[in-house]
């Protein structure tokens, strides 16, 4: 009986069920993997589609795209510690400063390795930090492992900061790029293996625009394009994986020790065990996120990873839906994008996103996206409430 | 799986087992055992300590002195999981069915109790994945319908009726492929038909191999289903022995004020 | 290691000092929590807002006149400002319940919502001061208020700077007035609360909410006023707190109740959550080794040494020093 997670349906998750209805013909297989494949080409290419409404005016849109897939990036992995396994996490900050430490104690401040070596020893870097925090600390109640991981998320800030070999308060900068494949890119010349030209709809019909091209796999200062295809890549990569683990044993043990720990004990499950995998794997996937954060900004420094992070990542995991892997991909998306979208009432986003997130919490608690469990209630409510005439508490 | 009826050899011992919270003796010096292939009544009035007694035995309690002895083995802080590896699986007294998974779900976490199948197992889709995961649902699609509640295989928990919560619990129980299946008031709720059902049900369980110990206030039920019967006052053993002993047996009698009729009375 | 031992006393009582601060605050949480088991995130805006409130009445009494002035020289100030600054944070406080937590409670959403809640509550109550300015402006009256305005998103300080004054010596340390005006605030405060939930209606209804809100209710008890009661009482003592911090310190901003309410929220923890003199025992404990800490380590670790204590503390005790008193909220 976990006090956190008993939702109620709401009227947006119906409303999103029946706006699905008409579209039941893409239910089978085949249809599915068409649609999602179609998705994926056109995440991949929307930086080149210039769509007018959703384009950035007043930042670079590639830029927006590749803050939108990092923190999708973390919102799935914070997803796993929280919507999955339901541990409240609200350090995970923490984890992303060390995957973004590591990269750059690597590949610039203490040695001088290629980015793609640094990578996953930062990812196993912060998975081991991620298992020797919980070892200790996962046996502690729910709200207590809040903060916990609260104070440990600080303490790392707080570690970084104050240690010399990590650079201080003044950070660590001149941190490299992956290295490019093919031609360097420079001034006038996009570079890379080969390059994709953007789209133009201001010179209708004459859309494709050959004066801005972005090379692939050119990672230079000019151009976010390529750090976005890296990182929606990785995206993709962990939300397979996410899937298949989901989807097996491991999810179905997340689930029950979400929902009655000492029942799932009592059931067979190593509730302890997995709580600690759901830990490092959140942990790990935060440290992904965090070292491609350091190679895309080259320059790091303590103040970025504060608590406040934490809370907006937890906020993107709840917002989005938590234990729904789409869910945390929207949520994170939103929490990203919008302050950019409205980036010239810049002063206001953030009272502004104060706002929005009361308003969300109190009139949609389930999120945007509640996870399937929600929706299939959802009918079974529907039916009880013309039965009994009145609203029924989960 | 023996398919007998006659009790065979110990598979439970509790042997002069004391639990204290605080100030409240909640059990004091219980000894009984368990037979393999028997059906066992715990009863007694409330509060005497009969869940107390299961939560001692499954590893939710400690004890505070005394053994348990399952299956030969000592219990003494063993992990909760374990004990259900061991052998042990329970159900509850307010039904802690695992809400928002489906019914079938709810069994699977059962049958996972005793799978080799870890996280790169999981990811990588191992041929010891799929075999496991395709032998779990089969298994728990059985053991639906070995209970009665197949059709609602994919409804979620919290959906089902009050009835089928209980027999789904049962069937998540005996998806671990415990020895001894442990049944704290199963028919908590139900009407006279329904405890039918379950008396069947309990029955059938059996046959199948299984040794329960079932907790009941239902007299009725216990008496019909039951090989022998332990009955405990507050925190004690106040008697021990066959359905019609126990029935006439004053001590029990007056712990009860008066051996409990069924809620419909007639017949 | 040699500079505490050189300094034992001062850093002993400086400790109890920001202690007592953080044990005032300590006591917004801890009553929240034992009422309705939610953390209030947002409390740290509750404090801030009283700290801006005492720097307005000392704006609004002095005018930009900086100079620095005893304790004593300032106090019918002082007790304007008190008096102001608890009547704001509770004010805070009570809004915080109605807009952000009500609706929530009402529903009974899980608790992870009213988390966003509190959240999003704590971003917009600091960001809507940093934007004071602004806020000003739209109503015209930016030029009027610019002593209270001050520069948004800066450092805000009290125009009087408060000069404690020695009392006494204890062996090498000079306890000055202020020390003693905090550290006894903070206890009589403790006391007067203490007192006000066991012996009043209010408290007890409030203990009986905390520990079965339908029998509660089925008692007579109104708990939505009980709640609203338990969030006045917290923003009062983060009121005083807010004084007293003002005190000490001098100047606030925008984002100065956040490390604050971090900390006073493990010195609640380490206490023992719903407990009221846990959270008084925690928040001294805390102040105290956060000062050896600091004294110790180097005054940038003294962070680290208050989050590190909690988790040891949590390890171990998890009850908390003094035992939760969940559901019971007494002290």
């Amino acid at each position: 009986m976990n006090a956190y997670y008993d939702f109620a349906p709401s009227g947006l998750a119906r409303g999103w069920a029946a706006f699905k209805r008409p579209f039941h013909v893409f239910d089978n297989r085949p249809s599915k993997i068409i649609l999602g494949i179609i998705a994926v080409l056109i995440a991949y290419a929307l930086p080149l589609l210039n769509l007018p409404i959703i384009t950035t005016p007043d930042s670079d849109f590639g830029g927006v795209l590749f803050d939108v897939a990092a923190y999708a990036l973390i919102a799935v992995g914070l997803n796993i510690v929280i919507g999955y396994a339901g541990l409240l996490d609200l350090g995970y900050v923490g984890f992303y400063a060390t995957g973004a430490y590591t990269v750059g104690v690597l590949t610039q401040y203490h040695w001088h390795w290629p980015f793609f070596l640094a990578l996953p020893v930062a990812i196993g870097v912060t998975m081991i930090t991620g298992v020797l925090l919980g070892a200790p600390t996962l046996r502690v109640r729910g709200d207590y492992l809040a903060i916990v991981t609260m104070g440990f998320g600080e303490i790392i800030r707080l570690i970084i900061t104050n240690t010399h070999w990590l650079g201080k308060s003044a950070g660590i900068s001149s941190i490299p790029m992956p290295p490019t494949v093919g031609t360097a890119p420079g001034a006038g010349n996009p570079g890379g293996l080969f390059q994709v030209p953007h789209l133009s709809w201001g010179t209708f019909p004459n859309v494709i625009d050959v004066g801005h091209k972005t090379g692939v796999l050119a990672f230079g200062v000019l151009d976010a394009i390529p750090f976005y295809w890296l990182i929606l890549t990785a995206l993709f990569i962990v939300l397979i994986g996410d899937k298949l683990v989901k989807e097996s044993r491991v999810g179905r043990a997340w689930e029950a020790t979400r929902e009655d720990e000492d029942a799932a004990e009592v059931m067979g499950v190593p509730t302890f065990k997995y709580k600690l995998l759901a830990f490092a794997l959140g942990a790990g996937i935060g440290g992904m996120s965090g070292a491609f954060y350091a190679t895309r900004q080259t320059f790091i420094q303590p103040q970025s990873f504060a608590l406040l992070l934490s809370e907006l990542f937890v906020a993107a995991v709840i917002v989005g839906g938590a234990g729904n892997r789409w869910g945390a991909v929207a949520g994170g998306a939103v929490v990203a994008y919008l302050p950019e979208r409205f980036r010239g009432f810049s002063d206001w986003r953030m009272l502004i996103f104060g706002i929005a997130l009361i308003v969300l919490a109190t009139w949609r608690p389930e999120g945007i996206f509640p996870p399937r469990r929600t929706r299939r209630a959802i009918r079974a409510e529907a039916v009880v409430e013309e039965l009994e005439g009145e609203t029924v508490d989960a | 799986m023996p398919e007998s009826h006659t009790a065979g050899r110990t598979l439970l011992e509790l042997d002069d087992v004391t639990i204290k919270f605080g100030g409240l003796t909640a059990l004091d010096g219980v000894t009984f055992d368990i037979k393999e292939g028997e059906i066992l009544g715990l009863i007694g009035p409330n509060g005497a300590g009969k869940t107390t007694c299961f939560n001692v035995m499954t590893g939710v309690y400690q004890a505070t002195s005394g053994h348990i002895r399952f299956d030969g083995q000592a219990l003494h802080k063993m992990p909760r999981h374990k004990i259900t590896r061991l052998g042990m699986a329970r159900t509850f007294q307010n039904i802690r069915l695992f809400k928002s998974m489906t019914a079938l779900e709810n069994v699977m976490v059962g049958a996972d109790a005793h799978s080799k199948v870890g996280f790169f197992r999981a990811l990588f889709r191992t041929p010891v994945h799929r075999k496991t995961e395709g032998e779990s649902r089969a298994r728990a699609l059985e053991l639906l319908k070995f209970v009665g509640v197949a059709g609602r295989a994919d409804e979620l928990a919290v959906n089902l009726s009050y009835g089928d919560q209980r027999r789904l619990e049962i069937a998540r129980a005996m998806a671990t492929n415990p020895k001894l299946l442990c049944l704290d008031e199963p028919a908590a709720g139900f009407n006279p038909a329904e405890k039918q059902r379950l008396m069947e049900l309990i029955r059938k369980v059996r046959d199948q191999g299984y040794t329960v110990l079932l907790i009941e206030h239902d007299m009725r039920l216990v008496m019909g289903v039951t090989d022998r019967i332990v009955v405990l006052e507050f925190g004690r053993k106040i008697a021990e022995g066959a359905p019609a002993e126990i029935r006439d047996n004053p001590a029990v009698i007056a712990a009860y004020l008066g051996v409990e009729e069924d809620d419909d009375a007639a017949s | 290691m040699d500079f505490l031992l050189h300094h034992f006393v001062g850093e002993t009582v400086g400790g109890l000092v920001l202690g007592s601060i953080y044990a005032l605050v300590a006591l917004g949480y801890t009553l929240v929590y034992g009422v309705l088991q939610l953390i209030n995130f947002a409390h740290s805006e509750v404090f801030m807002y009283g700290t801006f409130a005492v720097a307005w009445v000392f704006v609004f009494f002095k005018g930009t006149d900086s100079t620095s002035s005893s304790l004593w020289g300032v106090l019918p100030i002082l007790l304007v400002a008190l008096v102001a600054a608890m009547l704001m944070s509770a004010a805070v406080g009570i809004v915080l319940e109605r807009v952000a937590y009500r609706p929530l409670i009402k529903k009974g959403a899980p608790k992870l919502i009213a988390l966003i809640s509190a959240i999003g509550a704590s971003f917009a109550l600091s960001e809507a001061m940093g934007l004071r300015d602004k806020i000003a402006g739209w109503f015209g009256l930016k030029d009027n208020l610019a002593n209270y305005v001050g520069q948004a998103r800066e450092t805000y300080s009290l125009p009087v700077a408060i000069n404690p004054h020695g009392l006494f010596t204890i062996w090498d340390y000079r306890v000055t007035d202020v020390d003693l005006v905090v550290i006894g605030a903070a206890l009589m405060m403790m006391v007067a609360l203490d007192q006000f939930i066991r012996r009043t209606r209010f408290g007890r209804g409030m203990r009986a909410v905390a520990q079965d809100p339908e029998s509660a209710a089925l008692m007579g008890v109104n708990s939505t006023r009980v709640i609203q009661l338990t969030f006045f009482l917290g923003g009062l003592m983060a009121g005083v707190a807010a004084c007293l911090y003002m005190i000490n310190v001098g100047s606030t901003r925008q984002d100065a109740g956040f490390l604050y309410g971090v900390k006073a929220f493990t010195a609640a923890v380490m206490g023992g959550i719903g407990n009221l003199r846990g959270a008084l025992v925690g928040g001294l404990v805390l102040g105290v080794a956060e000062n050896y800490g600091g004294a110790i380590l180097g005054t940038n670790w003294h962070d680290v040494v208050a989050f590190v204590l909690l988790i040891v503390v949590l390890l171990f005790r998890p009850q908390g020093l003094l035992g939760e008193a969940l559901g019971k909220a007494r002290a």
